[in-house]
């Protein structure tokens, strides 16, 4: 028993540290974005919000390029997302059902390119990309992203798919299924709430995604570019606004989701 | 209605052979009996009937079609499987409904078939509720009803009640038995244990290493088991095998003698196979020593060592004897099976 309560306080008391950890920047954040711009320099920083005002959050989102980029984040994760399920889920299906010749090798050499540095990527992929004619527009973008997120979405739907039985598809395949038929009907719904999960941090990989995006593009810029691009010369409240401001969506995104992921089909 | 043939049926995983030109014929209407023990090929065997693995060499045919080469779907096969595979993001009724569904049936008859499939196991009051929230004997009712509704005249079951506990077990395994007498499918049943195989089968086949040892029904595969690991595989407690030969018109072995009336070949090493019910504490006859004594409420369990070997002597509940007590067998000649040691094989009586 006192076992049990010392593991509950040890458990409780890191998530509180945890969540802590990762409020605390963001409150400030989102109240020094909400602060008219005149009074972000006020020092000591107060806890407390003082003057509410949507004038910071204003000037970013008026700041010129501000809101044609965040449709293009936001097309730029869809498409990632889109691409590395189409091509992730597959493979992570094969991995969890087939037992076949250099499937450990394959699982390794997946893990191996996440080891790779984005940088040393950059100048063949930037080469290879300008050869296609691929620059400058959103796919090259998502292209990359994908590549990215891929290793993680492969892995992951691989877990999600070993966990439903595949006794479940056979069943539907004696039922009148075909062996596809069996796995849009039950592998796939049953899978979802970890395909969601693999769509969740996909978005997050690509919203966030700074390095490939500005060297790929000059025009059609996503937020993180954007932000990038004028981040020395812009004020401070420009700053704080853009943080909070790239920061929301993906919040907003986890917490929408959230639900499906904790408690689709009751207590599975 | 469709009786299954298996004809030279065998399958090889990567170099290992699991099943080695299996032939076996079901009736219409039968209950066909897979036993073994894990790794013999019972499982491997059903799923080729169904489709799910397929044959490396050989035929199967349902009820006169060859389906050798056809899809699970294509068979006209239902199958319940050991885990129950019902669908959790399905309520009991999807579920039962599924197979019917994806036959596009109209949508009244699946309706009536569901529901007079819940009626039959009685699942009546949980058809709007999800797997995750029944127990597991509902579950595999469930399974067992979603199979049923099909209307496949062959029914395939993998090991159906082993999740379940034993008293739980009991029950269904009267419930399978009686629903069979009902729906007369030709089944076929795989199991590794013995008590379901004899108290369920039309006849058994008892399989080891990818091969059926004996095909019979199950009293006579009990009284006569053809082989060794078919005497110590059925029954409980297993067959007694003593090691021997005929000696003087006598069994003898390793510290002990058995004196026979009828004379058989002399010099031959045997094995004398006898059961427990057969063995009777005497005042007279072979010697032996007691080495526990465990009642079980209608008769008690003796195991007494006869020369070297333990073996196991049903005796009456209120037997007189304790460890270590010097006793006397006396054997139902009648009874006795005769194995050749090196083979394990029958010899005639």
């Amino acid at each position: 028993m006192n076992a049990r309560v010392l593991d509950r306080t040890l458990i409780y008391g890191s998530a509180i540290f945890l969540a802590i950890w990762v409020l605390i920047p963001f409150y400030l954040i989102a109240i020094s974005a909400f602060t008219p711009p005149a009074k972000i320099f006020d020092y000591p920083k107060s806890f407390i919000p003082t003057g509410f005002s949507t004038d910071t959050m204003r000037f970013f989102v008026d700041a010129a390029g501000v809101i044609p980029s965040v449709i293009n984040s936001l097309l730029v994760a869809v498409f990632t997302i889109v691409f590395g399920l189409v091509l992730g889920t597959p493979a992570g299906y094969a991995l969890a059902r087939f037992r076949f010749r250099g499937r450990e090798a394959f699982q390794v050499i997946v893990l191996a390119t996440k080891m790779f540095p984005i940088a040393i990527l950059s100048i063949p992929l930037a080469v290879t990309f300008l050869q296609l004619g691929l620059y400058d527009n959103l796919v090259s973008v998502a292209l990359v992203h994908t590549a990215m997120a891929l290793p993680f979405i492969i892995l992951v739907t691989g877990g999600v798919f070993v966990a439903v039985s595949h006794e479940l598809e056979e069943a539907a395949q004696t039922l009148g299924c075909t062996r596809w038929g069996a796995f849009l009907r039950v592998a796939l719904p049953l899978a979802l709430p970890g395909l969601a999960a693999a769509a969740i941090f996909t978005f997050v990989i690509s919203w966030n995604e700074v390095f490939a995006a500005t060297i790929l593009t000059l025009r059609t810029r996503t937020l993180p570019a954007q932000v990038l691009a004028g981040l020395g010369t812009s004020p401070l409240a420009f700053k704080f606004a853009g943080g909070l401001f790239m920061a929301l969506p993906a919040v907003a995104f986890i917490f929408l989701i959230r639900k499906y992921l904790m408690n689709l089909w009751g207590s599975r | 209605m469709a009786g299954i043939t298996i004809e030279g049926v065998s399958k090889i995983f990567g170099k290992t052979p699991a099943l080695k030109g299996i032939s076996l014929d079901i009736h219409d209407g039968e209950f066909m009996v897979l036993l073994g023990p894990s790794g013999c090929g019972k499982t491997t065997l059903l799923r080729c009937v169904a489709g799910l693995e397929q044959v490396s060499g050989g035929h199967v045919t349902i009820g006169e079609r060859d389906v050798t080469d056809l899809a699970p779907r294509d068979r006209n096969v239902a199958m319940v499987f050991q885990s129950y595979a019902v669908f959790p993001h399905m309520t009991v009724g999807s579920n039962i409904g599924f197979g019917l569904r994806m036959k596009r049936r109209p949508k009244p008859e699946i309706e009536k078939r569901v529901h007079e499939g819940a009626e039959l196991l009685g699942l009546v009051p949980f058809l709007d509720r999800y797997p995750a929230q029944l127990s597991g004997g509902q579950r595999q009712r469930v399974a067992v009803a979603r199979a049923l509704v099909m209307d496949a005249p062959v029914l395939l079951m993998d090991e159906p009640l082993s999740n379940l506990d034993a008293l739980l077990r009991l029950q269904a395994r009267a419930d399978l038995k009686r629903l069979h007498k009902e729906v007369k499918r030709t089944t076929i049943y795989v199991t590794h244990d013995q008590v379901e195989a004899m108290s369920m089968g039309d006849r058994i086949a008892v399989m080891r290493e990818g091969s059926i040892e004996q095909l019979g029904a199950p009293m006579e595969i009990y009284d006569n088991p053809a082989t060794q690991f078919v005497g110590g595989f059925i029954g409980s407690p297993p067959m007694n095998f003593l090691r021997g030969a005929i000696r003087d018109g006598s069994f003898a072995g390793d510290g002990f003698t058995v004196p026979l009336s009828r004379a058989r070949a002399e010099g031959q090493e045997m094995l004398l196979g006898v059961r427990a019910e057969h063995i009777l504490i005497a005042g007279e006859g072979i010697a032996a020593k007691v080495l526990v004594v465990e009642p079980l409420g209608s008769h008690a369990l003796v195991t007494v060592l006869v020369g070297r070997t333990p073996v196991k002597v049903q005796a009456p509940i209120d037997v007189a004897v304790k460890a270590d007590d010097p006793v006397r067998l006396r054997l139902d000649e009648s009874r006795l099976r005769w194995m050749d040691a090196a083979s394990g094989s029958a010899l005639s009586n």
